[in-house]
């Protein structure tokens, strides 16, 4: 019997590797006979075009094709992590919106799921960069909400402070505080379990986060130049811009995803039993501990699996960014194979990066979700 | 988008062995040109209000068409992106790529492709709104341009931009219309791409044409022509001369309405033209009257030109005839 499988598996194995081979030396051969260009080399070639926006990584058109992918990369992260953030947050206010006893409330939040989640993320797309390009005025007529801010058909500018030495010591002193924070949480959580006595770990950790950098700041004598947008020529110069394609995916991503978050969050509360509710109380646990040590944690359980899938949707997502001109990765490999032909490469570069951000993603999600898993209980 | 780009890469991995048959015989036996154009360029490739494609491209594809079937109607057409042109080429999705597409070395070796004849010789230019006042590509230093991806355009940009040290903030959007909308909204100062294009979309999508101003510096050659795959010299001929009969005919003065009275001519590059000598048609592998059903059904260079480019405010200038001081040439039909 084991035998039979093992042969099974076996036969199996070789046709799984023949089908490689044959892919494999088919192109090859395809690619040679059409005289078409295969392997990485071009990677290390000079790019020639231009990027709209690479705001980590200096990037120029004698840069490499390498570089350039690298900054898609980056716009890819940079969209698809502030997405992640927002859309939770914004799904989960909507998604207990949705539970409010408040009629009006419950109902705008039950309007925006269905409208939200049953248009095309595409569409969307579209729309919201039609408003921000056809609806705000052109550059030297900007809006000037705030002092410093110009709205126009070219982004927001506004002003970002001006570089200074204590901004890096503003940053250690910012991890120096979350490390203090999570000890002080660990301590007392400790104390709790060991004598009963609470301790106000929320509170203090935030004025430890917070403060912290503060302290420097001051120390520092609170250097806070401004770099300024002005209007140069044809556009903004200084200070920093949120380009309208940007704008548009954010706000896209974000408004879409949050509302399948909105459905998820409100599926994890209300699969928590009302007893638990009740168990609670009648142990004397005031409304926000009730929430936060029991329902919560039991909700999440429900909750953190699906996330895990829109938090993936969204950043692969983040994809049809082609459409609206924000120069993520797919873009610019798009653009590269289009001069070098390689088409091949550059699909197994897209497909290689959004495996790698999938896994990572969902790897770290699971490693979440076993976290607040109940003790004990069978996976 | 990216779907067809996976797709293409996908039948790029598994398509067969690569000279089972040649595409004249696959055209044949499937009873179609399957043609790449435009998504929507006026005068170029662009369907008319009756969904009938119309342009100076797509009468390149009739034009094979007429030749291999005798009916320029046989043509399938394949809208496509400027990213997604080659890769459908090249993954054997379309049989000719009629596009508005530049001829350099790079898409001749590297990509797998052969450049068949020029039906339009052009250059890159720079579009304006008029109230900027702007006089000249020289002052666009820190302009914002809308420019399409994965074209020659994008890359002369940049070089132009770098070999003048001024700087610009692309708008990289890969749609023809959207990136002309963007243009129009005013996302962006500039608007790129060939004079040709330029012209078309002004005349085409502007509101008022006359708020926008053409810069006079052209700073690249883009002769535009059809490409075929590498590697198939019966179909690039076939593609090579149903081009270059169009340009032949107009300079021998056949014309659509005029060719069948000059059937009995004596003039005998009239006659091998036409077929009634010579067998320059079975040399080809096509029907003798090959040329002739051209020039009945899709008519001349010329004529091509007038019905789709004219309206639009194009002038032939260097598109005219070698004989009329143009660079549309003709290697001899015999």
């Amino acid at each position: 019997m084991r035998a039979r499988a093992a042969a099974a598996q076996l036969a199996l194995l070789a046709a799984v590797g023949f089908v490689v081979w044959y892919l494999a030396s088919n192109t090859a051969h395809n690619l040679e006979a059409r005289k078409i260009a295969s392997g990485f080399g071009f990677l290390a070639r000079e790019a020639g075009f231009e990027i709209g926006e690479s705001p980590f990584l200096a990037y120029g058109a004698a840069d490499s094709y390498a570089r350039a992918i690298v900054v898609g990369l980056i716009n890819t992260f940079r969209v698809a992590l502030i997405g992640i953030v927002l859309a939770t947050v914004l799904g989960t206010l909507i998604g207990l919106a949705r539970l409010s006893h408040n009629w009006l409330l419950a109902k705008l939040a039950a309007g925006y799921v269905e409208v939200v989640r049953n248009v095309p993320l595409l569409v969307q797309l579209f729309f919201l960069y039609a408003v921000i390009t056809e609806n705000l005025p052109g550059p030297r007529e900007a809006l000037n909400p705030l002092p410093g801010v110009f709205l126009s058909n070219r982004g927001i500018a506004f002003p970002v402070l001006a570089p200074h030495a204590a901004h890096a010591w503003m940053v250690l002193a910012f991890a120096l505080g979350v490390a203090l924070a999570v000890l002080l949480a660990r301590w007392a959580r400790r104390r709790q379990a060991a004598t009963g006595q609470p301790f106000p770990a929320l509170a203090a950790g935030a004025a430890l986060v917070l403060g912290t950098p503060l302290v420097v700041f001051l120390a520092a004598g609170a250097p806070l130049a401004l770099a300024r947008p002005e209007l140069q020529g044809f556009n903004y110069a200084g200070g920093a811009v949120l380009t309208p394609e940007f704008a548009a995916l954010l706000g896209g991503l974000t408004l879409y995803t949050a509302a399948f978050i909105a459905e998820i969050v409100r599926a994890g509360v209300q699969a928590v039993d009302r007893g638990q509710f009740e168990a609670a109380y009648s142990l004397g646990l005031p409304r926000r501990r009730t929430m936060r040590l029991v329902i919560l944690p039991q909700a999440l359980r429900v909750i953190v699996p699906p996330l895990t899938s829109q938090y993936l949707n969204l950043t692969k997502n983040s994809s049809l960014a082609v459409a609206i001109g924000y120069p993520d990765l797919v873009s610019i490999a798009n653009t590269t194979m289009n001069q070098t032909g390689q088409a091949i490469e550059g699909i197994a570069i897209i497909m290689a990066v959004y495996l790698t951000i999938s896994l990572s993603i969902s790897g770290l999600m699971n490693w979440y979700n076993a976290r607040i898993a109940l003790k004990g209980a069978r996976q | 988008m990216k779907a067809r780009l996976a797709v293409a890469a996908a039948a790029l991995l598994a398509s067969g062995a690569l000279h089972a048959q040649s595409t004249l015989d696959a055209v044949k036996s499937k009873g179609y040109v399957q043609c790449g154009v435009n998504t929507g360029l006026a005068g170029f490739s662009q369907p008319d209000s009756r969904g009938v494609w119309k342009g100076l491209d797509v009468d390149a594809c009739r034009a094979v068409a007429a030749a291999v079937f005798g009916d320029a109607s046989k043509v399938r057409y394949t809208p496509l992106t400027a990213q997604q042109r080659f890769t459908a080429l090249q993954s054997g999705e379309i049989d000719v790529l009629s596009r508005n597409t530049t001829w350099t070395i790079t898409r001749d070796t590297g990509l797998g492709l052969n450049f068949v004849f020029t039906n339009y010789y052009d250059g890159q230019g720079f579009m304006v709104p008029k109230k900027l006042n702007v006089k000249s590509a020289k002052q666009l230093n820190g302009a914002t341009i809308c420019v399409q991806p994965g074209t020659t355009t994008e890359l002369n940009l940049a070089d132009y931009f770098r070999a003048n040290k001024m700087s610009f903030k692309p708008v990289v959007i890969e749609k023809l219309e959207e990136v002309v909308n963007a243009y129009f909204a005013g996302r962006c100062d500039v608007y790129t791409t060939d004079v040709s294009g330029l012209v078309a979309v002004r005349a085409s999508r502007a509101q008022n044409p006359a708020d926008h101003v053409i810069l006079p510096e052209v700073i690249s050659k883009e002769p535009l022509g059809p490409a075929v795959r590498h590697g198939d010299d019966r179909w690039f001929d076939v593609v090579k001369w149903s081009l270059i009969a169009m340009v032949e005919a107009e300079e021998l003065g056949l014309g659509s309405k005029t060719i069948d009275q000059q059937l009995a001519s004596t003039n005998p590059s009239v006659q091998r033209f036409v077929g009634a000598t010579g067998d320059i048609g079975k040399q080809l592998g096509l029907d003798n009257r090959w040329a002739y059903n051209i020039v009945k059904q899709v008519g001349n260079y010329g004529e091509s030109f007038e019905a789709n480019l004219k309206p639009l405010g194009f002038d032939r200038g260097i598109n005219n005839l070698w004989t009329q001081g143009g660079l549309m040439y003709a290697p001899p039909v015999r």
